[in-house]
């Protein structure tokens, strides 16, 4: 193949626009307030969200609604992730073994470092130049543009929401929507400032003149990969193949045409037949985007054989662990069952108030606030745990069940334990607790507490002494004056 | 109806200390379904802020105090879904590893209720002697609505208040960004929930705004109030119990000591 030649400005250059800090996968999840702060001061963010929320509404209920049997099939689902994750060692080593038995590759990979190299000598092993990417979160995870771009391989993101925040030079804000935070104005802008040699003046108001414009620029990508790079939605143990979902074939190009696909997939990916992975595939399109099935479903095993007509030639599955296995048997298994459907996202009011990249960390949302302490460590992500209302409504809305408010209280207590969270917060709770645990002493407080927030005329306070972060959007319903005890007691009732 | 069981009232730290109306309407409700009514001493609160920090030792400690007061009656009913849903449902996990303490929890969790659900659900409660002339919307609070599963109960009984005419709230099961100590630890971001919940509240034309929990009335009553809305705010069981002469939450005149 040849270098590529169409003018593609922006993605060689990583100095070209501003890159999140999280696109080398951790370390800004402890600037989440500060994040958040910058996500509700920002107008064209908050409009995008505020389309978000309507946009998904009732869709996944919709969905359910339109298969009466969603629950026999979400506990059928359910089921099957949890038997392979009980058994993980046996699956993933049938799977090798179908794998290599189809004359591909597995390499096992510890950490995200493992994982860049091995791509990275992959790529170098076939001369690469050019390599064309699926969507795949695990890709961001071990954040492998950077690391190719720095190697002087040009990676090309070709799912279309991924196209659009590469060429901003911004990372996924959810996992199935990659670029929701952009508008379509924003989408315009964004083409007409990177794709330079085409008319100026087109209309590009359309969706559909938009949409051309990409596809015309990716299939020059596509011919010119040198390799392609896809993640996975399932490994499946009796074949040794790898399946992805699309909606718009762009994974079925990167994985056919080049002469090298590398899979990249978490060691959690995996199911025990092709028929597991369907059982699944109908909770999680319903799931993720309302849609009965996803557009193209495409399964591949090993790489092309001498009567295939096309297909690549090489064949490698990475299979990333970064912290999965130390999750295994332990509390917070449940959230291996993760299907990548993004439907707790869609349904959460923090993640509606500030979007994904608020979360500073590859997975946002409900499900990135259990995923990443797990892989990147608590230290450095303690307020996304506790950051929640635990409302339940992500845990009502998981195909796969898994007990979201509990696993983020599962976080606040080591948290806790560690005392990683602000001495004021940690004593304030103590503090409280002793009162709590004093029931005579307690009356006297909360009688006295009463009369400091007896309802003056507005019966409103507009300013609470050390409550400034409820009274400055908010103002505090005032107090009655005499607590519900003392009344009680007055009432000498027998 | 059956003979009159012993009720005791778990009042909330929230209603004892904000809004002991709220309390009084619990107890005129049940003793309207035929209980007898006690108010353990003992109590304080249920341990939710320690459980919900990570403070899991703290949270049994309250929790044990809590079991202890209230084993002896035949009901544990509580004016808020998200107190009785911690006793309900996350007492038994909290001693799940305590062989003394775990029956002990199962057996109060078994028998604790949220309010309104315990007047319709044990108590066969189907309409109240109420009467309150208002165009009314209904916020689901979360903690009731996911973990108790209370939705209906409310609604059954508010149809039967005379004068009352009832609008559903778009998305009356979104949070509306109270959430505990969530509120002010976060507080722009629980800021700016509750205020897309307003938005909803004012966009059903309703004068009064109802739920079962003070903590969630607190956020959107002071938020409407900030807004400069005139729409009222109150919790179920002062309309369901027909006492709705005092002022709404954070409105109206100071009272007597």
């Amino acid at each position: 193949m040849n270098a590529p030649t169409a003018p593609f400005v922006g993605i060689s250059d990583p100095a070209q626009g501003p890159r999140s800090p999280s696109a080398v996968g951790h370390g800004v999840s402890d600037q989440f307030k500060h994040n958040a702060d910058l996500a509700l001061g920002d107008a064209k963010l908050q409009v995008a969200l505020a389309e978000m929320r309507s946009s998904f509404k009732g869709r996944n209920e919709a969905a359910r609604k339109g298969l009466p049997e969603f629950q026999a099939l979400s506990d059928h689902a359910k089921a099957i992730k949890q038997h392979v994750l009980a058994n993980l060692d046996y699956y993933l080593e049938r799977f090798e073994a179908k794998v290599k038995a189809a004359g591909g590759q597995v390499h096992w990979c510890n950490d995200a470092a493992e994982a860049r190299d091995k791509v990275l000598a992959i790529c170098r092993s076939a001369g690469a130049r050019t390599v064309t990417k699926g969507k795949t979160m695990v890709g961001e995870e071990i954040a492998i543009n950077h690391h190719l771009e720095a190697n002087g391989i040009l990676p090309v993101e070709t799912d279309l929401g991924e196209y659009i925040i590469q060429l901003r030079g911004e990372t996924p804000s959810h996992i199935i929507a990659p670029a929701i935070h952009v508008s379509k104005e924003g989408v315009a802008d964004t083409f007409r400032a990177h794709h330079t040699d085409l008319d100026p003046a087109r209309p590009l108001s359309e969706i559909t003149a938009m949409l051309a414009e990409a596809r015309g620029k990716l299939r020059a990508r596509f011919l010119a990969a040198d390799v392609g790079i896809t993640g996975a939605n399932f490994l499946i143990a009796e074949t040794g193949s790898s399946v992805i979902v699309t909606n718009e074939g762009n994974g079925d190009l990167t994985q056919t045409l080049p002469k090298i696909h590398i899979v990249l997939a978490g060691i959690e990916k995996v199911v025990p037949t092709l028929e597991d992975a369907t059982a699944i595939f109908r909770v999680l399109a319903r799931s993720a985007t309302g849609q009965e099935m996803s557009v193209y479903t495409t399964v591949s095993t090993g790489p092309r054989r001498a009567h295939d007509l096309d297909g690549p030639g090489e064949y490698h599955v990475i299979l990333l662990d970064n912290g999965r296995s130390g999750v295994l048997g332990t509390e917070f298994e449940d959230m291996l069952r993760c299907i990548r459907c993004g439907a707790c996202m869609d349904h959460c009011p923090v993640y509606h108030a500030i979007g994904g990249h608020a979360y500073g960390s590859v997975y946002p949302g409900p499900i990135g606030a259990v995923l990443t302490p797990a892989l990147f460590g608590l230290a450095h992500s303690k307020d996304l745990p506790n950051a929640s209302t635990l409302c339940g409504r992500c845990e009502s809305v998981c195909p796969m069940q898994i007990p979201l408010p509990k696993m983020l209280r599962q976080w606040r207590e080591r948290s806790f334990e560690r005392h990683l969270a602000p001495a004021r917060e940690r004593w304030g709770i103590k503090a409280w607790a002793w009162l709590a645990r004093h029931p005579q002493i307690y009356r006297g407080a909360m009688a006295l507490a009463a009369r400091l927030l007896r309802r003056p005329a507005t019966g409103r306070i507009r300013h609470l002494p050390l409550g400034g972060a409820w009274t400055a959007g908010r103002d505090f319903p005032a107090a009655s004056g005499r607590t519900f005890q003392e009344q009680w007691r007055r009432r000498a009732r027998p | 109806m059956q003979d009159s069981p012993h009720v005791a009232l778990l009042v909330t730290c929230l209603v004892d200390l904000m809004r002991p109306e709220i309390g009084f309407a619990a107890v005129k409700l049940l003793e309207q379904a035929g209980c007898r009514v006690s108010v353990p001493e003992a109590q304080t609160c249920c341990g939710q802020p320690a459980y919900n920090s990570g403070d899991r030792a703290d949270a049994q400690a309250i929790a044990r105090q809590v079991i202890a007061a209230f084993e002896p009656f035949d009901y544990v009913v509580v004016p808020s879904g998200s107190c009785a849903g911690m006793v309900h449902a996350h007492y038994p996990a909290l001693f799940a590893d305590d062989p003394a303490w775990r029956p002990r929890a199962e057996a109060v969790a078994a028998k604790t209720h949220e309010l309104v659900s315990f007047l319709t659900d044990q108590r066969g409660v189907t309409s109240v002697p109420a009467h309150l002339d208002a165009v009314a919307t209904y916020h689901d609070s979360c903690s009731g609505l996911r973990e108790l599963k209370i939705r209906e109960q409310p609604r059954q009984l508010l149809k039967t208040v005379t004068g009352l005419t009832l609008k559903e709230l778009e998305g009356s099961e979104a949070c509306c960004g109270f959430g505990g100590t969530f509120c002010v630890k976060y507080g722009p971001i629980s800021d700016r929930i509750v205020a897309d919940k307003t938005a909803d509240i004012a966009a059903t034309g309703a004068d009064l705004l109802l739920a079962g929990d003070l903590g969630c009335l607190m956020n959107m009553a002071g938020k409407l109030t900030r807004q400069g809305h005139k729409i009222d705010c109150r919790h179920v069981a002062e309309v369901l119990a027909d006492m709705t002469d005092g002022p709404p939450i954070g409105r109206g005149q100071v009272e007597p000591l």
